[in-house]
């Protein structure tokens, strides 16, 4: 009879030691093999935060383990992975994801099954303003900051006439609505005089050069990418579009976009981006060599994306002093960390993070794309003011 | 719009055009020789694109069309050899599985080989720059690529009218049957023609980059316009496919000119649609030969005994006691899956309407369960129940419309609707969420458990499919599957052929709605990808994964699918090529799908 005691004694001292240094599991989905060229750096900045946190002795004593998922790169198939995570896995935290629709999805999940979520990538801004949940929190500056940041140079101008083109979904349709918003109060009169709405991934870029050109504008404020965006700049060089006109191209600068141009890179484009061979701040630095020691190769906005947000959780952690969920949500509110890019705050109004973005013209150098002029833009300075937001976000 | 405006954006669109029917025409090409509706046209572009930016950093641009042409063509010959030839005697649309599942293979293939960035190709030497037209640059290279498509129509059509290969392609179109038995060489007929047919597909990739970056997206952006403009002209037909894409071509430009650019996401389906129904065998297409070859054993189907679904009802009412949280949504994914792939089935089987389209109906019930929830504030019950009618409208417009065709064009008559459905979808911001979707919608409380709506689903779902395979044994059933099997004989004994189809469409597209509507609740979201071709895709695969010949066989391969994607992805990096070749393996091994294959196997 005593032995048998003392051993369910023995065994229930040696399971809650094993639980107090368990493991704290962050579940990541994310569309890998639909957006690998933002995805691959993006899994090896992840797993660069991991290495570093764990050899320095890992956050609350625990050690913080990483369990990654493809998500299929649609809405359902995300929120079917998602509970596997939370249900089989048991993970304290999910993370990642790119698309806007993905990215609502898994939020929407998140505050169904009361888990923290740290949307990384996803840009759309209902994720925290007009669908903004308790559990969800974004890292990257959304649609509405950047293009807020590029207004001011745009506003700088005083150019009259401004078409419009851009992908025909909600990334697109919301660039372009706050940016037509937002120049108008900078400047008053300013006309808009053409737009072209092309569907993702399918721009007939020949007829779209022809189209702006006709409408005889002063600049152009575009939100393409990816292979949109090359076959844009490569139509509008040929063609001669952009030889009298300003562009403003929202991500253009993003390494992920500008690096295939290459020698098409139009000079002068004003963007919102990511200099990475020109950040010299201590931080940037550290990060840069860091990156480049561990995959001989070199950070992309992705990279900086995915470091940061594994970051995020374990900065979170710390400051919880646990990986209880509802801590977790209190402790991300008001949290301040340091990245790549600089101080960060997590805002508690709308569960924003205030990273911000480079905004810079390109240039060409040796045949490549680069960004010069540039400065970094605090997300700080680039959001609606807390009235406005708390009306957006009804739901807290 | 000025005069100069409308003479250029119609110069654009002739560029555009010669492009598609570069494409077109080796698609057309192979489903007119061996009916083989080839899903991987699309990646052969791409790999064409692939491989010519490759060459021409090293051989250059003009060098590296024609070796990147061939290597694509040498491709395909192979393709034919070692998979295709070997299942020209399965049952029709299996050779679409086999495709299928090419078009994953390739993807990750290029993915492997060329790394996840986009490669912009070069600006083709000696035409790089523009020359002046009407008061504005115009590409030189957009004018080689005007003269290039007629160039290349015309040696199409001095091949197929002129040389003995042009007499056997022709012959072999008309009557396959008939030019064997006439002593043609059927097996290198068949390659040569897929050979060609794919270098076509790459000699378009190849001219292609100049204008647009080789990327990993544009495989199937590239199928679907390749087969609106082969379907669009009349399949088989050269010269159809030629007009298809000048239409279709300039009428995407003239929506650009003119400020009407969000027509765009649908244009081509819009004037398929009305073509179509207008004319049914497309442009320039006459009535199909029947293929007679490979003629479907056309059997009634081996019915479940009441006791054998009872039974594995009950056995799946225990799943809750023994396993996982996940397990159950899992699960869950797999009832929602079966019921709509034998909905398509009923269709697909027995109703002989192949439906390229069948996730309009799926997306209507998630949508209208949606709405009624989130706009209406319906109880969840009642709009979960109340779902599937928008899915029975949605399919008695529809069908109305599809049962007047047949074969193919019927099939894509569904897919171009279901393109209709979805952009509405994908636009209307106000009530749909537009790009987004709906989110917020879940189930009533006391179904929110992961339990709880297992339960539902699995009674929901065995019910409905219970009742169709009930109606498929009824002499509705039976009047179907004649109007199948022989419409002209149907009619003579007093069957309304058009009116069982309709019928039949209206059931498929109601149980479809169910599973739209269950899926919603299940994910508490939706968007437009639930009613988008890929969702469409997936169901085809999962009936013809099973089988088409037994009605339990849609069940299994809903239940394989959604398992092999869930634990491939977990599993392995390169995950959708992992789906590609487990189905490939399983057409070899079972052409008849694996329910044929059980059925096969248990009556020896």
């Amino acid at each position: 009879m005593i032995p048998k005691l003392l051993m369910s004694w023995l065994l229930a001292t040696v399971t809650t030691h094993a639980l107090a240094q368990a493991p704290i599991k962050v579940g990541e989905l994310n569309s890998y093999k639909v957006f690998p060229a933002f995805l691959e750096p993006y899994k090896k900045g992840m797993e660069l935060a991991l290495e570093e946190i764990n050899h320095s002795g890992g956050v609350a004593g625990r050690k913080l383990e990483l369990i990654v998922r493809d998500d299929g790169g649609t809405p359902g198939d995300a929120v079917r992975v998602a509970e596997e995570l939370i249900a089989r896995e048991r993970v304290n935290v999910l993370m990642g994801t790119f698309a806007s629709n993905v990215g609502l999805a898994v939020a929407n999940l998140a505050n169904q099954r009361k888990i923290l979520f740290v949307a990384s990538e996803p840009l759309t801004d209902k994720i925290v303003w007009e669908n903004g949940n308790r559990y969800t929190f974004r890292l990257r500056p959304s649609t509405y900051m950047q293009t807020a940041m590029l207004v001011p140079e745009a506003a700088k101008l005083k150019k009259q006439r401004w078409a419009i083109v851009y992908p025909n979904y909600e990334y697109g349709q919301s660039a372009t609505a706050s940016f037509k918003k937002l120049l108008s109060q900078a400047q008053p009169g300013v006309q808009f005089v053409a737009e072209q709405a092309p569907a993702l991934g399918k721009i007939d870029a020949g007829a779209v050069v022809q189209a702006l050109a006709e409408a005889n504008p002063d600049a152009i404020f575009s939100s393409l990418f990816a292979a949109d965006l090359q076959k844009f700049v490569r139509e509008g060089n040929i063609r001669g579009l952009f030889k009298n006109t300003v562009v403003f191209n929202l991500l253009g600068g993003e390494p992920e976009y500008l690096d295939p141009l290459k020698d098409e890179t139009p000079e002068g484009w004003w963007v919102t981006g990511y200099p990475w061979n020109e950040i010299d701040t201590p931080e940037h630095k550290a990060f840069r060599d860091a990156y480049r020691k561990r995959w001989k190769d070199y950070p992309r906005l992705g990279s900086v994306v995915g470091y940061s947000a594994v970051h995020t959780v374990a900065a979170a952690v710390r400051k919880a002093k646990s990986a209880d969920t509802e801590k977790l949500v209190e402790a991300l509110k008001g949290l301040q960390m340091q990245t790549p890019f600089g101080p960060v705050a997590w805002r508690a109004l709308d569960h924003q993070s205030t990273m911000g973005a480079y905004v810079g013209q390109l240039a060409k150098k040796d045949g490549k794309g680069t960004m010069v002029n540039w400065r970094y833009a605090d997300g700080t300075k680039y959001l609606p003011s807390d009235e406005d937001i708390r009306k957006l976000r009804k739901q807290d | 719009m000025s005069g100069a405006a409308v003479f250029l954006q119609l110069l654009n669109g002739l560029a555009s055009a010669s492009s598609l029917f570069l494409v077109a025409a080796g698609l057309s090409l192979i489903f007119g020789v061996s009916r083989i509706v080839n899903f991987a046209h699309g990646s052969l572009y791409m790999l064409g694109m692939y491989l010519a930016v490759w060459l021409s950093a090293k051989v250059g641009f003009w060098a590296s069309v024609p070796l990147a042409a061939a290597g694509v063509a040498l491709l395909g010959a192979l393709v034919e050899v070692l998979l295709l030839r070997r299942i020209y005697r399965a049952p029709e649309l299996l050779q679409l599985l086999a495709t299928f599942a090419l078009v994953l293979v390739v993807k990750d293939l290029a993915l492997w080989a060329w790394g996840p960035e986009d490669m912009l190709g070069p600006r083709a030497p000696g035409l790089a720059g523009a020359v002046m037209i009407a008061g504005r640059q115009f590409p030189q290279y957009d004018l080689f690529l005007i003269a290039l498509g007629p160039a290349v129509f015309v040696l199409l059509h001095l091949l197929l009218t002129r040389t003995r290969f042009g007499i056997l392609i022709r012959a072999a179109t008309e009557d396959r049957e008939m030019a064997g038995a006439l002593g043609v060489n059927q097996r290198l007929l068949f390659t040569s023609v897929f050979a060609l047919g794919a270098g076509l597909a790459g000699l378009g990739g190849a001219w292609a980059i100049p204008r647009e970056p080789a990327n990993l997206e544009i495989d199937l952006a590239v199928v679907s316009d390749a087969f609106v403009v082969v379907v669009l002209g009349g399949l088989g037909s050269i010269p159809g496919a030629f007009l298809a894409a000048l239409l279709i071509a300039e009428v995407k430009a003239l929506c650009i000119g003119l400020g009407y650019s969000k027509l765009t996401l649908v244009a081509e389906f819009v004037v398929m649609a009305v073509v179509l129904v207008l004319r049914p065998w497309g442009l320039l297409g006459r009535p199909l030969a029947e293929a007679r070859a490979p003629s479907a054993e056309h059997s009634a189907p081996a019915f479940v005994s009441p006791r054998a679904f009872l039974g594995g009802l009950a056995a799946l009412a225990l799943v809750p006691l023994l396993a996982d949280g996940y397990m159950l949504v899992l699960l869950t994914d797999v009832f929602v899956f079966a019921l709509f792939a034998v909905s398509l089935h009923f269709l697909l089987g027995p109703g002989g309407m192949v439906s390229f389209g069948h996730a309009a109906y799926f997306g209507l019930g998630a949508y209208a369960g949606a709405l009624l929830l989130l706009r209406y504030q319906l109880p969840m019950e009642w709009a979960l129940l109340a779902a599937p009618l928008a899915a029975m409208a949605g399919a008695a417009v529809f069908g109305w419309l599809c049962v007047r065709l047949s074969g193919i064009y019927l099939a894509m008559l569904t897919l171009a609707l279901a393109q209709i459905v979805w952009s509405v979808a994908f636009q209307w911001d106000a009530v749909t969420g537009g790009s987004n979707g709906l989110i917020g919608i879940w189930p009533a409380p006391w179904l929110a458990s992961r339990t709880a709506y297992y339960c539902v689903a699995l009674l929901l779902s065995a019910a409905s499919v219970a009742y169709l395979w009930r109606v498929l044994a009824s002499p509705f059933g039976g009047a179907l599957r004649a109007s199948r099997d022989s419409p002209v004989r149907a009619e003579a004994i007093g069957i309304d052929v058009r009116a069982q189809r309709w019928t039949a469409f209206i059931l498929a597209g109601t149980a479809a709605g169910l599973a739209g509507a269950l899926s919603a609740f299940s994910k508490g979201s939706i968007s437009p990808e639930t009613l988008s071709v890929p969702r469409s895709v997936d169901g085809l695969v999962m009936v013809l994964l099973g089988g088409v010949q037994t009605l339990t066989g849609p069940v299994l391969g809903a239940a394989l699918f959604t398992w092999l994607e869930d634990s491939l992805a977990r599993e392995i990096a390169y995950w959708r090529a992992g789906i590609g070749a487990v189905i490939l393996l399983l057409v070899l091994v079972f052409p008849q799908g694996i329910g044929g294959g059980l059925g096969k196997w248990r009556s020896r």
